[in-house]
């Protein structure tokens, strides 16, 4: 199962240097990686996601909690998270084939960013099942670059 | 006032009286403000000897040990000492000079990113960016390595802050919001560890260097003595616990007493205290005190379940939680006869399985050698060691009583620690009689540090079990090997006592039995650096040993024949 760890650590230089190190030192291998600035501008926020059957989670937070610069971690929990993510996607388009990728990309809600001779370039918002199932559909029309952001999550309000 | 100076007034605050190091380019600023300065400084022949000194001399006060470096080869050198001190726990600031900030990052001439190289192997690191940040990295740095699982920090200086023209202020109040250490166990959790105990028919206590560190040996003794438990100890944990008391196990382990590792294979409870279920205690995991419960009392939270899954965990400071579970104790209905068969058979393994050697006629048998340096002094100087079968030796046949009296290189196995760990044990310690056992291989690897012990009339004993090999490594050759000696006979030797006299040191050679004692007795009488040069059985092998990665209690060499 892949969990969403939510990590408040000190806004400094090397802080995700001595992240980064601590999981490639424990053999702890990072789906994905999110990093930005809160509402404190001394605090960062890292959304880590990782899968919970190679590593043990309980290990793994403790170990980030040694670290000094790490303020506060959360195990997000999946039925109270809304999660994001975002992609972008060069297809490969000819006169032909530009239509029904414009298609495909309305029914995601996806943007049109930029048309060229041969591509065009949208822009995907979602959680990962539904980026993926994006990016299946247009595989065949010939992916040339994906860029994806990392999964990015926060817990719901109080109902 | 300069940066420099603002460094010295730092460590002051700290309560720095003493430090160990070479002086280098990128820290000329900080030795000129340490020329006027009423530090005391132990200049070191390589600085790897420093950061191992600064070791030592935590170890035997207590106190956060300092190093200095330059830049670039000097923090590099820092680098086996500083990992030496991650692993045993140990409180360390290193202070290392760095290139200029306008430098960093161009690859300036001794320009060495040594925060990114140390990041592994500290507890934390600081690379001061602006000499205003001097007095609180100063204050963090020292908080943070000298409480709760102790650790080294690393400070790196660039060399303009170090010139910096600033007003100083002393450091404020620490504001860590990251950094809480747990020190108050969980009260459900000792309560319910105290039953347990009080439950337990067949308890262990394992013992390991968290009970040093947090000063809990008092606490332990009467646990044990309340309860009538019986007590291994770590080797980092030797002297926690007195082996001339009859609940003492000795160490358990790899090379641990035959009854220690037979107790904790059969005990009912095992109650870790300040230990880490290292590979070199469990042997095989799956069979490890199997059928016992487990109660693991830690400081490091991260520690817990790593290695065993534990039933009772607590986090908090060692003697706070010995305290909390022996008051517990005190309410409760309890019957210390409950442990009476129990300790009965722990007397019969000590009589059936206890250490031994042969003595051959016309050797000198190293195990011999410690022992009358446990004579000699009456089980009261401080021990240090290196790595390897002489450590082990000294672990085993030298009766450990008190705590920081036995200092060596545990986690990290360090060759080459121990001799200016011991200078660095004789600095803090000066009555204390220090002793370094070594080994022909490891001392060599810091026998310059004889010149820094003869400079400042530092005097330790260096006894040097002289087997002419890289001993454990051959013993594992011989054992599982086939006996193939790939590289491990070192026959070309100095001559040691020639080599200590050269530096101006005391050097006697030991080649008769009859010799040792006189020898051990001229060198503590001499108040001066010695080294003994014991030229010990050459192929003899430090049993009882559980081969890797078998069940603590396959033993080979346990059974006295």
């Amino acid at each position: 199962m892949k969990h969403t760890l939510s990590v408040l650590v000190e806004n400094k230089p090397g802080v995700l240097a001595r992240i980064a190190g601590l999981f490639s030192r424990r053999g702890f291998n990072i789906d994905s990686l999110a990093v930005g600035v809160t509402e404190d501008p001394n605090v960062s926020r890292m959304t880590i996601t990782l899968d919970q059957q190679e590593h043990p989670i309980e290990q793994v937070t403790k170990q980030l909690h040694k670290l000094i610069n790490v303020i506060k971690i959360t195990d997000l929990d999946p039925e109270r998270t809304v999660s994001r993510e975002l992609a972008l996607m060069k297809v490969s388009t000819d006169p032909k084939s530009r239509g029904e990728v414009m298609q495909i990309a309305e029914i995601f809600r996806a943007n049109i960013l930029d048309v060229g001779k041969k591509s065009l370039t949208v822009e995907i918002t979602g959680t990962t099942a539904k980026i993926e199932a994006f990016e299946q559909l247009l595989r065949p029309h010939g992916l040339l670059e994906i860029v994806r952001t990392g999964r990015i999550a926060i817990e719901r309000g109080e109902k | 006032m300069k940066g420099s100076e603002v460094i010295i007034e730092s460590l002051k605050a700290a309560g720095v009286d003493v430090v160990f190091g070479l002086p280098g380019g990128m820290v000329i600023p900080l030795y000129d403000a340490i020329y006027d300065s009423d530090l005391k400084h132990f200049l070191v022949r390589h600085e790897q000897g420093a950061a191992h000194m600064a070791d030592g001399y935590a170890r035997a006060t207590g106190k956060t040990g300092v190093c200095i470096a330059t830049s670039g080869p000097g923090a590099t050198n820092l680098v086996t000492g500083i990992a030496n001190a991650y692993m045993d726990s140990t409180p360390m600031v290193a202070i290392t000079g760095q290139a200029r900030t306008d430098l960093i990052g161009t690859d300036a001439f001794q320009e060495a990113d040594i925060t990114g190289i140390t990041e592994p192997i500290v507890k934390h690191s600081y690379l001061i960016k602006s000499a205003k940040d001097i007095p609180r990295v100063f204050k963090e740095a020292f908080y943070i390595a000298s409480t709760g699982r102790p650790g080294p920090v690393l400070i790196d200086i660039p060399s303009d802050i170090q010139l910096a023209d600033i007003e100083y202020k002393p450091a404020g109040r620490i504001d860590l919001p990251g950094y809480k250490p747990t020190v108050k166990g969980h009260k459900k959790q000792i309560k319910s560890a105290a039953r347990a105990v009080a439950a337990a028919e067949r308890p262990v206590l394992y013992a390991g260097g968290g009970i040093i560190a947090a000063g809990a040996e008092k606490e332990l003794l009467a646990l044990a003595k309340l309860m009538k438990i019986p007590v291994t100890t770590t080797l980092m944990g030797l002297g926690c616990f007195p082996e001339d008391n009859d609940l003492s196990l000795g160490m358990l382990g790899m090379h641990g007493t035959g009854y220690a590792n037979y107790a904790v294979t059969h005990s009912d409870l095992l109650i870790g205290v300040g230990a880490r279920f290292d590979d070199r205690v469990t042997g095989k995991l799956a069979t490890f005190a199997k059928n016992a419960r487990k109660i693991h009392i830690d400081m490091d939270p991260a520690e817990i379940s790593k290695n065993v899954p534990i039933d009772i965990p607590i986090v908090g400071d060692a003697r706070d939680v010995l305290a909390g579970i022996l008051a517990e104790l005190k309410t409760m209905k309890r019957d210390p006869k409950k442990t009476a068969p129990w300790l009965d058979q722990v007397i019969a393994w000590k009589k059936k399985h206890p250490l031994h050697y042969k003595d051959l006629k016309g050797s000198i048998m190293p195990q011999y050698v410690i022992e009358e340096i446990n004579r000699i002094t009456r089980s009261d100087a401080i021990i240090c060691t290196d790595v390897g079968q002489h450590q082990m030796w000294s672990a085993l046949f030298y009766t450990h009583t008190k705590p920081r009296h036995f200092i060596s290189s545990g986690g990290l196995g360090t060759m080459g620690f121990g001799f200016p760990a011991s200078i660095g044990a004789k600095v803090g310690r000066p009555r204390q009689t220090v002793i370094d056992v070594a080994g022909d291989g490891s001392f060599q690897m810091n026998i310059q540090e004889l010149a820094t012990a003869v400079c400042y009339d530092i005097p330790v004993i260096v006894c040097i079990l002289n087997n002419g090999f890289l001993g454990m490594v051959r013993q594992w050759q011989e054992l599982f090997w086939n006996k193939r000696y790939s590289e491990t006979v070192i026959s070309c030797q100095p001559d040691f006592a020639g080599v200590a006299d050269a530096y101006g040191a005391l050097g006697i050679t030991i080649t008769d039995k009859k010799d040792v004692g006189e020898a051990i007795r001229t060198a503590i009488k001499a108040r001066k650096p010695a080294v003994l040069d014991f030229h010990v059985k050459q192929e003899e092998n430090v049993f009882p040993m559980v081969p890797a990665g078998q069940s603590i209690d396959e033993m080979i060499g346990g059974h006295k024949t």
